[in-house]
Order: structure tokens, then sequence, then C-alpha cells
């Protein structure tokens, strides 16, 4: 081999390979006016809201597939995909219409069958949906927009089940989407919605983009939420994954992007002063911050340990922990359920008003009979709302006199080892800490349940919760709904089905060519308009 | 020469190999659970289960392993657990993001570093060759992730001369596919151009030394001939090894660089990957980035073939 050969056509082939690998993909485009780019609170690392859960996915879910109802700003269930419905006097027959002229993003209409296709999958992956299964005797289409719901035992909460927002939300899909296994992922992503998702420009780990679905039929009434009418003012939404939250607070310095949903509460102070920025907070539902014990192991299987520890609580410096002192941000929660809505109450919670008593949480520990077990209390480092609670936690357990195991970790390990029912010498756990969205803790959300073996992790077990949420399913009125989460709020705390360690909020920012941006319990593009 | 090149891409074979036998053992007894990522926080553990099963996690070491064998061996890489494309194409779709960024910086660097490691040892022992290697110093002991935030700061928000973030890719111009790139590149480049500096100073110390360098001096050629025409093509053997070595701290620092910069590349797709437990990328790319580091190996062996001809395979 020569030199001079091998040096000139090493020089060629670079070249020549360099703009083919270099040439793609297209990743920044010039903003148009109409183009709004988007920083999410997560990565839109899959995307088919029934296998996958996360919220990242309902979110990008909403704007690509619509529901038979919405739920407003106002708490209530609207219809939203369907014209009518019915119920049977013996509230065993539900007769739903859909409305006319939906269409598909494939220009096929939204027929009836779609939705009980939907419907079927849905209802084997989420709690409520299998609830409602389990008294389906028959979910059928009658026509191309009528279908019928006919079941054993009335269940007067269907169109709260059916219009909920939490995961995994209803959503319909064309039914030969719907008919995949519900433990399998989808992989075409055709919906009804009000944007249309362009699956080409799908970069997982970078960028997700929509566009303005053109057959798109809003309802007449105003947007609320996930209900009323979806208008659409944009062309195209483009998410942009930014892991690095000073590098997203930059671009929206920058006017790189438009729209932060989820910056840390550190940041506002320096959006504040920017100009071309405006703060303000991003969901009035907040969040519900949260530790859980594990009843089946020692030392929480001893519901006087854990009384002792919820006794220690004192959930000012949880929330100061995790937001800062920004007293907007946050509010002391002697409870389970979101305050500010008519489900919120703080019967029996006393000793959360009154938390923080640390020396007589110490006399109730000394009491209870802990000989000294080990607490492994499992904290992701790489979640900084858990990371923070966990801190705290920590603190507040070795000051309790508590022999601590502090296992720092990341989410996909705590994740894992939470599943776990083995003692902690084992590979179990003791301890780890969550939060639930605010607009899921207005009725039986998954965290507060005690079912035992069918709880959440901690496999928390009380049949006065049971029972007071099974009332819950059958109130057929406010007031009903209220006495049963009363009860939920007073058993749970005894209990202690889980430990409440506040409730937050935090902030969105956007530029000021941003508009009509809706607070609520996940980034609703409707409605949002945007000037050059 | 063509019968080495042959012996040396068959010998790739088994190191990939082992490194492949390896990362998948490693990850295999690691904690975490990609099924529960995929089930979501609210998700009952029979869900989570339920998931484990359909993606085959729940099968032994040996049947996994086999599987994964199996389809390597024909070139199939696997999917994404989590949003179910080709690890191919998901490698694909941020190799020109990552390679962009790797060769601007290693063009930024050998430009940069390679003179001023000949002027360090020309001027060895002055105020020079001191502030250089100060230089090195610094270059080495600042973390990729600071220079970032202190770029950003300077060059995108204060000056405004730079985007903050993102990647264009060529076909939009070879302006802005640069103008994206220098502020990232300048990042990931310091310790870079510490090493090659550095190297480069001490293989020109020992080569002006010689006494080819005296005569050359002797006949009366100027400096700049001296130093760059006779004695760096014959110090450019271990500035070279440097400069292909290095290219592992390339691969680490994109990690963090393509993070600070919002780049798409396969550093992030790495990061994403590991922190989702997406086993199937994680091989996918680490068997990549096994096969890069080899045949940069295999192409510095040649490229001393080029630079000395005393050289020979």
């Amino acid at each position: 081999m020569h030199r001079r050969w091998f040096l000139k056509n090493l020089a060629t082939a670079g070249v020549a390979a360099g703009a083919g690998i270099l040439a793609k993909p297209t990743l920044l485009r010039a903003a148009s006016p109409k183009v709004l780019r988007f920083v999410p609170q997560a990565d839109l690392a899959n995307f088919d809201p029934i296998w996958g859960t996360q919220l990242v996915v309902r979110n990008a879910s909403a704007m690509v597939w619509d529901t038979l109802y919405g739920f407003d700003e106002k708490f209530r269930i609207q219809k939203q995909m369907l014209e009518s419905d019915d119920v049977s006097a013996d509230g065993l027959v539900w007769t739903f219409k859909l409305r006319p002229g939906l269409k598909f993003h494939d220009g096929e209409p939204v027929r009836a069958k779609d939705v009980v296709a939907s419907l079927d999958r849905w209802s084997q992956r989420d709690n409520m949906g299998v609830m409602v299964r389990a008294l389906q005797k028959e979910l059928v289409a009658r026509d191309d927009r009528t279908f019928r719901w006919t079941l054993g035992k009335p269940f007067p909460k269907l169109r709260f089940v059916l219009g909920k927002m939490n995961t995994p939300v209803a959503f319909i899909m064309p039914e030969r989407i719907a008919k995949t296994d519900p433990f399998k992922k989808i992989s075409e992503y055709v919906g009804s919605g009000p944007f249309r998702f362009v699956a080409n420009e799908w970069v997982p780990g970078s960028q997700a983009v929509f566009e303005r679905f053109a057959d798109y039929l809003p309802r007449d009434e105003a947007a609320s939420w996930m209900a009323g009418g979806k208008r659409v003012l944009l062309d195209r939404v483009e998410w942009v994954t930014m892991p690095d939250p000073s590098t997203a607070a930059a671009a929206l310095q920058n006017g790189e992007i438009d729209w932060w949903e989820d910056p840390l509460p550190d940041l506002v102070p320096l959006f504040r002063n920017a100009a071309g920025v405006t703060v303000d907070i991003a969901d009035p539902m907040g969040n519900v911050g949260s530790f859980r014990m594990n009843h089946l192991q020692p030392p929480f299987n001893n519901v006087k340990v854990r009384r002792a520890v919820l006794t220690a609580i004192s959930q000012s410096n949880y929330m100061q922990a995790v937001v800062g002192d920004d007293p907007k941000l946050w509010k002391p929660l002697p409870g389970f359920f979101t305050p500010d809505t008519p489900w919120y109450t703080e019967d029996g919670g006393e000793v959360l008003k009154n938390g923080g008593d640390l020396a007589l949480a110490k006399k109730m520990l000394a009491e209870s009979g802990y000989a000294g077990e080990p607490v492994v209390c499992l904290i992701a480092q790489n979640q900084s709302i858990v990371k923070a609670m966990g801190d705290v936690t920590i603190d507040l357990l070795k000051r309790l006199g508590m022999n601590v195991e502090f296992v720092a970790t990341d989410w996909a390990t705590v994740g894992s080892r939470r599943a776990s029912k083995a003692p902690v010498a084992e590979g179990g756990w003791s301890m780890f800490h969550s939060w639930h969205k605010g607009a899921d803790c207005i009725g039986p959300y998954t965290g507060a349940r005690a079912s035992g073996d069918h709880a959440w992790f901690g496999w928390p077990s009380d049949a006065n919760v049971e029972k007071a949420f099974d009332d819950w399913f059958a109130a057929t009125n406010l007031a009903g709904e209220q006495d049963a989460l009363r009860r939920v709020n007073r058993y749970g705390l005894e209990s202690v089905v889980y430990a409440p360690t506040g409730f937050f909020r935090t902030y969105a920012a956007w530029r000021n060519s941003v508009s009509g941006i809706a607070k609520g319990p996940l980034p609703f593009f409707w409605g949002v308009n945007k000037t050059a | 020469m063509y019968g080495y090149i042959a012996r040396r891409i068959l010998s790739t074979i088994p190191v990939v190999l082992i490194v492949g036998v390896i990362v998948f053992s490693l990850l295999f007894v690691a904690p975490g659970d990609p099924a529960a990522i995929i089930a979501g926080d609210q998700a009952s553990p029979a869900d989570v289960e339920r998931i484990r099963r359909t993606l085959g996690l729940d099968q032994s070491f040996l049947v996994q392993f086999g599987h994964w064998f199996s389809r390597v061996m024909m070139g199939d890489l696997g999917t994404s657990i989590f949003n179910g494309k080709p690890v191919t194409e998901l490698i694909g779709l941020r190799l020109g993001p990552t390679l962009s960024l790797m060769s601007v910086t290693l063009t930024f660097a050998v430009l940069i570093a390679v003179p001023l490691g000949v002027l360090a040892a020309a001027r060895q022992g002055t105020w020079v060759d001191t502030g250089v290697m100060m230089m090195a110093v610094l270059g080495f002991s600042l973390p990729v992730f600071v220079v970032g935030y202190l770029v950003t700061y300077v060059f995108a928000l204060q000056l405004q001369a730079f985007p903050v973030q993102g990647y264009r890719p060529l076909d939009e111009g070879f302006w802005p596919w640069l103008h994206g790139l220098i502020l990232p590149a300048l990042s990931l480049g310091g310790v870079y151009i510490a090493l090659i500096a550095r190297v480069t100073r001490a293989a020109m110390l020992e080569v002006l030394g010689q006494d080819y360098i005296r005569t050359a001096r002797a006949k009366g050629l100027g400096l700049g001939r001296v130093l760059f025409l006779h004695a760096l093509k014959n110090a450019s053997v271990p500035v070279v090894t440097s400069i292909g070595l290095g290219l592992a701290l390339l691969i680490g620092g994109a990690v963090v660089t393509e993070s600070v910069f919002a780049i798409p590349g396969v550093g992030r797709l790495t990061v994403d990957a590991i922190l989702q437990r997406d086993y199937p990328v994680i091989q996918g790319v680490v068997l990549v980035f096994s096969f890069v580091y080899v045949g940069v190996n295999l192409m510095l062996d040649l490229v001393y073939t080029l630079l000395d001809p005393r050289i020979a395979y």
C-alpha cells in the first residue's frame, strides 16, 4: 500500500461518508410563528398509554387520542366524544352514542367497534377498569355510533372511570390497534385527538413531534382541561427532551424553547428576573408527597411503629426540602386527598396537624416494642423530589432512634426492589418515597388503597378503608362521596396506609410570546397560541 | 499489509464477543427492572410481573443470553424494550450528532494542541512553556460540564453568539452545523487539548535533542521549518497514538457534553438506556463502541506506516 494513495482515498471516503451520516437526523428546525417548542417533564421513551402508564406518556397521548368523557377544571365529568349517554333505571345497562363526524388521523371514521376494542384493552390494565370488567356482562357495538355496556351490578361511577385523568386513561384507538395485547406495546399511533403524532420524526430521548389534525371536530363548548372544544391554534408542537435543567433554563431565556413544563423551583427566581419569560403555578391540583412503609416486614408490620413515625413527621420540613420556602408552592396536608377540592378532608388528621412531636414519637416508639430492627430506606437519587424527601426521612428516623440503612440508588432500582415482599436481609425493603398527582387524589387512587396483596407496594391491609372506598364507588351524590373519603382518611391514617409528607405545587415557565396556557394537571395544547 | 489488516479485523471478533458477554452478564446481575419503569409508578405488582413476562425478562440467564447471542451473530442487535425501534436504527439516528461532535472536537484539539505542544517544547523552561503546561493542567482538571456551563453563559447567554443547545444536521448547511457544535466542542476539547499538548511537548523534547535537528539548525534552516517539518514529523508517532487512545476520553466526555448541550447523540442514548435499563440498547451501544475502539487502534497501526516508512507489517 502506498502512503499517498492511502491518504488520498481516505480523505475522499471520509468526505463521502461524513456527508451521508452527518446529514441526518433533522432535529432542530427553524421556528415558525406557529411552531411551539416544549420541554416535557420527562422523555417520551415509549408511546402506548395503556402499556406504559408514565405521566409523560399520558400527557402526549392526550394530544393524539380522545376520550369518551373529559374532566373539566370544575372537577366535572363532561361528555367529550359522546353525543349522549343513557343508563337504565336499574343501573345495569349503559347506552352510549358517539358524536357524528369523528375521524381518526388515517381518515377512517370513529366507530363504536373501535370504542369497544379500546375499552376492552384499557379495562384489563386500569384498576377501576378491572372493577367494571368484573361486573361486565356484555360490551357490544350496536351500530357504527352506538355501543352498550351491560353490567351484572350497578356501577354509578362509570362516567368518572371513563373520564378520569389518572393513568391509564381510557383513550379511544382504532380497533386494529386496540386489539393489541394490553401487556404488549402498540406500534401504530393513530388517534382521533386534536393532534397527529409524526412518528417518522420521533427520536426517543430527544424529540417528539405533533401536528394539528385538520379534520378534528371540536365540541361547541369552550375548552376546559380534557373537556370542551379542543381548538388547536398551533401548526406544530415539538417536544424537546432536555435532561439538564440548566440547559433548559438557558434555552428558555434565549428563546430557543417556548414552554418548559417542569422547571426546578431553584431556577424560578432566575426566570422572574429574565426578560420575556413568565412563570406561574403549573397545576393548581398539585401533588401529594408520600413515603410508604412495608406493612409485611418488621419493623413496619407493627402499626405502633408506623404511628410513631407518622407522629414524628413535620410536613414543613419535607415541603421546604422539595420546593423551598415559597409559600405559594406548598401547604400542610393532614390526609390523603387534594386540598381545594370538594373531596378534601382533614378527618382523623390531627396526628399530622400536630406533627413533628419528636418526644412523643420517641415515647410511642419505645412503647411499640421496636427492638432496633433495620429500616432499609430506598432513595432514588436521580429524582429530585424523592431525594429531597428521602434526606429528610433519614434524618428524622435517626433522630427518632431507629436503625436506618440508607440505600442511595436510582429510580429503576427502586422500581424493581420495591416489588419484593422478602425480608430486608433477603433483598427486601422497609420504606420508599413517591408522590401522587393531586388530580388523582380525589377518589380511590392506587396509593391510598389498603387491600393487602392487591394494594400498592407496601401492601397495607385495612378492611375499614376498603369498605369506605366501596361506599365511594356506590355513592350517587357528592355528600356520599365526601362521607366515604372522610372515613378513608380517618381509618387510613390510623393504620398509616402511607405517610403523607405534604401538598406541593410546581411552576411552569414560558416565553411571553405564548398565550392561552391553562393551569391544570397536564399541559393542554389546545387554546395555546404563539406570536412571532 | 492486506493480510495484516485481515488478521487484525478477524482478531476484533473475539474481543467484541468477550465485551458483549461481560456487558450482558453485568446487566443481568445489575439491579433495576425495565418492566417497573414501563408499568409506571401506579402499576400493581401483578402488572409489572406480567410485563416482565411479555418482555422475556423472567427467563434464565442462559436462555436470554442465547437469544441475544444468536441474534447478534445474524447482525441483529435487537429492539428497544421501550419504544420498539431496532437498536441499529436508534444508533444510526444518533451517530450523526456524535460523529459531528467528535470530529469538530478532534479538529479543534489537534489544531490548537499540537502547535501549543511544539511551542512549549521549543521554549522549554520559559514562561511560554509554563503557561502552556498550566493550561494543560487546567484542561485536565476542569470537568467537561463546568466548561460547558461557563461557555454557555458567556457565549450563548451574554454574547448571544451561539445557540444554547441542539444539533443541526449538515444538510442544513455547513455553517449552521458548525455553529451549533462550537461550544460543545470547546467544552469537550479541553481535556483532549491538554493530553495532546503534553504528549506533543514530551515527544518534541526528545526529538529536539537529537543530532539531525542540530544539523538542520546548523544548515541555517528557519525555526519553523525545523520544528514543524523535521522535528514534528518524527515526534508524531506518540502524538498520533495519544490522539487515537484519547478517543476513549472523547466518548466518555461526549456523554456529558451531549447532555449539557441537549445533543441527541449516542452518548445520551447510552445514558437514557442505562437509566431505563433498556438492555438491548445498552448492549448494542457497547458493542458498537467496542468496534469503534478496536477499529481506531487498527487505523493507528496503519497510520504509523504512513508516518514512519521504517514501520512495516
